[in-house]
């Protein structure tokens, strides 16, 4: 236990010392915020059924952080380990593999909490967003998410050869993400092709049910949401410690 | 304990490459035993099977009197390991990498004294990847000694390191056997094996070519040692020919070059200084030439070390 509190506390730090884990984990989703609160401000829309658009903004940037987390910081951080022989050098000691796994999935929710609490603060001082819904709820529909992202970043770090090709994956997965799982736009206005597309990534999943836990809907009316987020996290749990290597 | 190593019959094979074969020895508790070799002669493959990294395809391994595929954990508590290709993360910083260490140990040692101890107090705070490659070397050994190890594993370590660091690293070797612990290290540093290693084992292609004390491997090969010196205006021929019952002689121009087999009795070194202050022969630039490792392995193999 106390090999698993110091090394959460180390990779904290190393977390927060590294650029971009700090910057696209904390700072990034609150530039956006920023940038939609400019351009409409948080005033009724027609085209957002009438709600005020950063009402719907906070949850889905929530969900742009998880997708962000997961596949960046945790699939590099796990990759450059293995590749750099960081891994090799600590199964030199009698610490667990399991410690060196939590302690990533510890600071990596930690980070992503301490982003969905910047977030809520800015929207609620800057733009008197609108929360209604269940804390409780909106916090169990985001660990959810969370795992189930943390799942695929340690399946990609598992599974592929390099650091770089890690990176290329983690990237080619997150751009189309953020842009297509209606974090940024409202996926109903776009054309039945994308929409197909959108229906097969995973981020949009986690924009639907953290956005419908926001506005106070109910966990029933996100059964499919919920569902494919937990098929996730089972897969992800089953191939991340399957495809586990401390050497590449 | 005495023996602190017991190998038998160690074989490792990596699809058809026999990286490992038949290989037997034994490390006794308080020596630093090394294991020499070129590039690929199984070294890496052979630490790796002691540390439990690696299983064996056949033979037996038992090091602290434990088998490291089945109590590695064990294992892992109470030995130092050093590993040739390992790293640290770039923004770790010195003390952090020693108190996170520690953590993972039940009975670590004080990580402070270990700071001063390798010279690496001034580098408390910096990160890794700022560190030269010797302090990097030097901070793994204190990593190696965080849990008091009986037994530390010490894998090509002074590779890419340059000669002030590496004759550093050597006494901090050296310091650890004065602290009653065993040391087992590999190099292909030949003169590394022969100034640091009690014990020598030669790998080559997979199989301990040789094994014994440095001094009994180069006395064994019976190289001749030779004798060079310079005197002024060249050797008179009656010194010539006073040389020649010592040993074969060679004259160029001012140098003299005096061959001669250690027969264990006299020294060749010293029948010449003899002769030479003898006949009050003034001479300068004498040199002597003996044997090293390096002579005993290519007598061994027929071959230069690769490197």
């Amino acid at each position: 236990m106390r090999g698993l509190a110091k090394t959460a506390w180390m990779e904290a730090k190393l977390f927060l010392r590294e650029p971009m884990s700090a910057f696209f984990t904390l700072i990034f989703p609150l530039m956006y915020l920023f940038i939609f609160g400019a351009i409409s401000g948080n005033e009724p829309a027609p085209q957002y059924g009438g709600q005020r658009m950063l009402d719907t903004a906070v949850p889905s940037l929530i969900a742009m952080i998880i997708g962000i987390t997961g596949l960046m910081p945790v699939t590099m951080t796990m990759a450059t380990y293995r590749e750099r022989g960081i891994l090799r050098r600590l199964r030199t000691t009698p610490v667990a593999s399991w410690v060196v796994l939590a302690a990533q999935v510890i600071v990596n929710f930690a980070m992503s909490c301490a982003g969905m609490l910047l977030l809520i603060a800015a929207g609620t001082l800057v733009y008197h967003v609108r929360f209604e819904g269940n804390a409780l709820s909106v916090l169990g529909g985001f660990i959810l998410s969370s795992l189930s992202f943390f799942g695929i970043g340690f399946m990609l770090a598992g599974s592929l050869p390099t650091v770089r090709s890690a990176w290329v994956a983690g990237m080619a997965l997150l751009y189309p993400m953020m842009f297509l799982s209606g974090a940024f736009f409202t996926v109903d206005l776009l054309p039945k092709a994308v929409r197909t597309i959108s229906a097969f990534m995973p981020l949009t999943y986690v924009v639907n049910l953290l956005r419908g836990l926001w506005a106070g809907d109910a966990w029933s009316k996100h059964v499919l949401d919920a569902g494919v987020l937990v098929g996730l996290l089972v897969v992800g749990v089953v191939v991340s410690t399957k495809a586990f290597r401390w050497e590449s | 304990m005495d023996k602190v190593v017991q190998v038998e019959g160690l074989r490792k094979v990596y699809g058809a490459t026999v990286a490992v074969d038949d290989v037997s020895f034994e490390v006794h508790e308080g020596e630093i035993f090394g294991m020499v070799g070129p590039n690929g002669a199984g070294k890496t493959t052979t630490i790796e099977c002691l540390e439990g990294l690696r299983t064996p395809d056949a033979g037996t391994v038992r090091v602290l009197g434990l088998d490291p595929q089945r109590n590695g954990k064990l294992l892992r508590e109470r030995t130092g390991m050093q590993l040739q290709q390992s790293a640290l993360p770039d923004r770790m910083r010195v003390w952090e990498a020693l108190d996170t260490y520690s953590s993972y140990y039940a009975k670590p040692v004080d990580w402070k004294p270990l700071l001063a101890q390798l010279g690496l107090e001034e580098k408390r705070p910096a990160p890794f990847a700022k560190l030269s490659g010797g302090q990097k070397q030097r901070l793994f050994i204190a990593l190696a000694l965080l849990p008091d190890p009986q037994l530390v594993f010490l894998d090509e370590l002074t590779t890419g390191l340059d000669p002030q660091a590496r004759h550093a690293i050597w006494d901090l070797v050296r310091d650890i056997r004065a602290k009653g612990k065993t040391v087992f290290l590999t190099t292909h540093f030949m003169e590394e094996a022969e100034r640091l290693c009690d014990r020598v084992a030669i790998l080559d292609h997979g199989r301990i070519v040789a094994l014994d004390t440095p001094p009994n491997l180069i006395h064994g090969l019976g190289a001749e040692e030779r004798v060079a010196f310079t005197v002024a205006g060249g050797p008179s021929p009656a010194l010539q020919s006073a040389l020649s019952g010592i040993g074969r002689t060679e004259v160029q121009g001012e140098r003299v070059v005096v061959h001669g087999k250690p027969d264990g009795e006299t020294q060749l070194v010293s029948e010449v200084i003899g002769l030479l202050t003898a006949q009050r022969v003034v001479f300068r630039d004498l040199r002597t030439e003996q044997a090293t490792l390096e002579d005993v392995f290519l007598g061994l193999t027929g071959r230069q070390l690769r490197d």
